[in-house]
């Protein structure tokens, strides 16, 4: 009862990889793009804004289905890595990253241009007279005050992520052991006859993530808070 | 020899600044206007965060902006230091780091001993690990002062670092930066709209007002220019007079204080002989007699010579006197009724005694420890009054 079948673990598992990639290839261009937004005034501002906000708005399967157009075999993104890289994100789990990351862009975008948005900008002005670069600005005063708004990003992300299915199930199908993340596992379950029971077990641990991701996220966010000391 | 060269022309939104002065290259340049006469903007464009639409800034003779040759030279490149009115410490830094984060500038040699001489300087030992949140308002405008000297700064500019702080907290950071100006030589341009403080610390002036530079020079030439009352305050006018103590009376706690031409009394605690003092008499606080009075409990009285009778659109006077034998000091300011100046038949060349209570000349009880230019009398610290 207690312990997870060989196909439910894959899935944890599958699960927490995809995650933690799409974490990690969203976070960077998410700071870059939250700076532009939040610190420069450019022609086509707003469209960049209206862009990075699509994943909110649009159906997910729309999502999926533009990045299968770009990236799958045949996609002139898609085309180009196979060629140069010999790498193929179509129905592989490095594509299952690459869906959750675009469809969690806009959260860790918008939390991180809040926290910029908090920062006084007069204190960057105050380490630019004391002699520092403006990347050593950025270095010692901008991100360590902006580290709680990268990190609740990433937290909500990666949350993000674990709740994933209409990108992912258009853009990588639903293969298991490959792309068979929790919800698509659990969309599987509800799919099979007499597959109740294993929907209910799919749904339980979903929900345990969740509440572990959240807490952990409280906990790291408590730690910045009082080395910052806001 | 000139510290700061400034021609400037800089447009903020819709406010339209130009300025053009000279500082000469020791002591305290007091900056002096209401808010929105352009103070921060000239100090922004000095420190480099703002970047003015034309003209020239020099700093030592070294070019820090010319708008004719393109040359801007960004604020980490000045060694301009800037303490800021809201102190804006590094909130994920303790003092200590605070104190450093500039210090790279110092030779690695000299960093431990100039760190310890400033710390000591402004009193910051016990604070040292501290975050900015756990420090009073006071203590963290003492560390942003530290800060900005530990980055070896050519020129210090302060934006009214006092404004923020109740009279109490103001009381405790002044006597510092005269402290600043005793032992550190490091020139200081001081932006402030409180009379005390420019009368206590300032050795030379540029007023400002809406946008301009009404006049700039010496501070005890300016703040006795009667034209100049509309910018410096038409209620604390008066005149400003340079003097050294000379002999104190210990039985009634009376300092003697020898100013051109004559000597005063006033309350106070004991000081060396020889101390160099300034002294604020408001215009308000001297009355006129043209006759010494006899059995009278005013101590001051100043002999001369009626030079000026100003009248304004007020129904009171401004008459300027002066000193029987210094003829070339500042003349004193009368303010007086002009019901008065009738019933005296006030005019120039008229023989007039200015009675001055000593009690109005009450010391500055801030008054620090250092000083070799206390500021007295009613324009004294603990009575700034802002300017409306």
């Amino acid at each position: 009862m207690w312990s997870l079948s060989p196909a439910e673990s894959e899935a944890l598992v599958l699960s927490l990889r995809v995650a933690t990639w799409s974490v990690a290839i969203g976070l960077p261009p998410a700071m870059a793009v939250a700076w532009l937004l939040a610190r420069t005034q450019f022609p086509g501002r707003v469209i960049v804004d209206g862009i990075v906000h699509m994943p909110l708005v649009l159906p997910p399967v729309a999502i999926g289905y533009g990045l299968l157009a770009l990236f799958g075999r045949n996609g002139i993104i898609g085309a180009w890595l196979y060629d140069a890289f010999g790498v193929t994100l179509a129905f592989t789990w490095q594509g299952a990253a690459v869906a959750s990351a675009v469809m969690g862009f806009p959260l860790i975008v918008r939390s991180i241009r809040l926290s910029l948005d908090a920062i006084d900008t007069g204190l960057e002005a105050a380490a630019r007279t004391l002699g520092a670069s403006r990347l050593r600005v950025l270095a010692t005063i901008t991100l360590p005050l902006v580290l709680p708004g990268i990190l609740a990003g990433a937290v909500l992300g990666f949350a993000r992520s674990l709740g994933e299915f209409g990108a992912t199930i258009t853009f990588v199908s639903n293969i298991p052991g490959e792309t068979r993340t929790l919800p698509l596992a659990l969309y599987s379950a509800v799919q099979t006859p007499d597959g109740q029971a294993l929907a209910l077990r799919f749904a339980v641990l979903s929900v345990v993530l969740a509440i572990a991701a959240l807490i952990t996220s409280e906990l790291l966010a408590r730690r910045v808070r009082r080395r910052i000391g806001s | 020899m000139t510290l700061l060269a400034v021609d400037i022309r800089a447009n903020v939104g819709t406010f339209a600044f130009d300025a053009r002065f000279t500082t000469p290259a020791a002591g305290i340049t007091a900056v002096f206007g209401r808010s929105g006469s352009g103070k921060t903007t000239l100090i922004n464009a000095l420190a480099g965060l703002l970047r003015p639409k034309s003209g020239r800034i020099a700093l030592d003779g070294v070019t820090l902006f010319d708008s004719e040759t393109g040359i801007h030279v960004p604020p980490e490149r000045r060694r301009v230091g800037y303490v800021f009115q809201d102190a804006r410490l590094f909130p994920h830094l303790t003092a200590r780091s605070n104190l450093l984060y500039g210090a790279g500038r110092l030779p690695p040699a000299d960093r431990r001993t100039r760190f310890d001489h400033v710390v000591g300087l402004l009193g910051i030992e016990s604070l040292l690990q501290r975050r900015p949140r756990q420090l009073s308002g006071g203590e963290r405008q003492r560390v942003a002062i530290g800060r900005a000297l530990l980055s070896a700064p050519r020129l210090l500019l302060m934006d009214e670092p006092l404004a923020s702080l109740d009279a109490e907290r103001k009381a405790e950071i002044l006597p510092y930066v005269e402290r600043l100006r005793a032992e550190e030589h490091v020139p200081i341009v001081y932006v402030s709209h409180a009379m005390g403080e420019i009368v206590r610390l300032a050795d030379s002036l540029v007023l400002l007002a809406d946008g301009h530079v009404v006049a700039s020079g010496a501070a005890v030439d300016l703040m006795n220019r009667v034209d100049l009352d509309p910018v410096l305050g038409a209620f604390e006018a008066g005149t400003l007079l340079e003097g050294r103590i000379d002999g104190y009376d210990d039985a009634h706690g009376l300092l003697h204080l020898k100013v051109p031409g004559g000597t005063l009394r006033l309350p106070g605690r004991p000081l060396a002989n020889g101390t160099r003092v300034r002294l604020k008499i408001r215009a308000r606080d001297v009355a006129l007699a043209l006759a010494v009075p006899r059995d009278t409990s005013v101590l001051n009285i100043l002999s001369g010579r009626v030079r000026e009778v100003a009248a304004d659109q007020s129904s009171q006077v401004n008459v300027l006197i002066e000193p029987l034998d210094a003829p070339e000091a500042p003349p004193l300011r009368a303010r007086v009724t002009s019901l008065s100046a009738e019933q005296l038949g006030l005019r120039p060349g008229l023989a007039v005694h200015a009675l001055i209570k000593a009690v109005a000349l009450d010391r500055d009880p801030s008054a620090g420890r250092h000083g070799s230019a206390l500021a007295f009398g009613t324009a004294a610290i603990d009575d700034l009054r802002e300017e409306p």
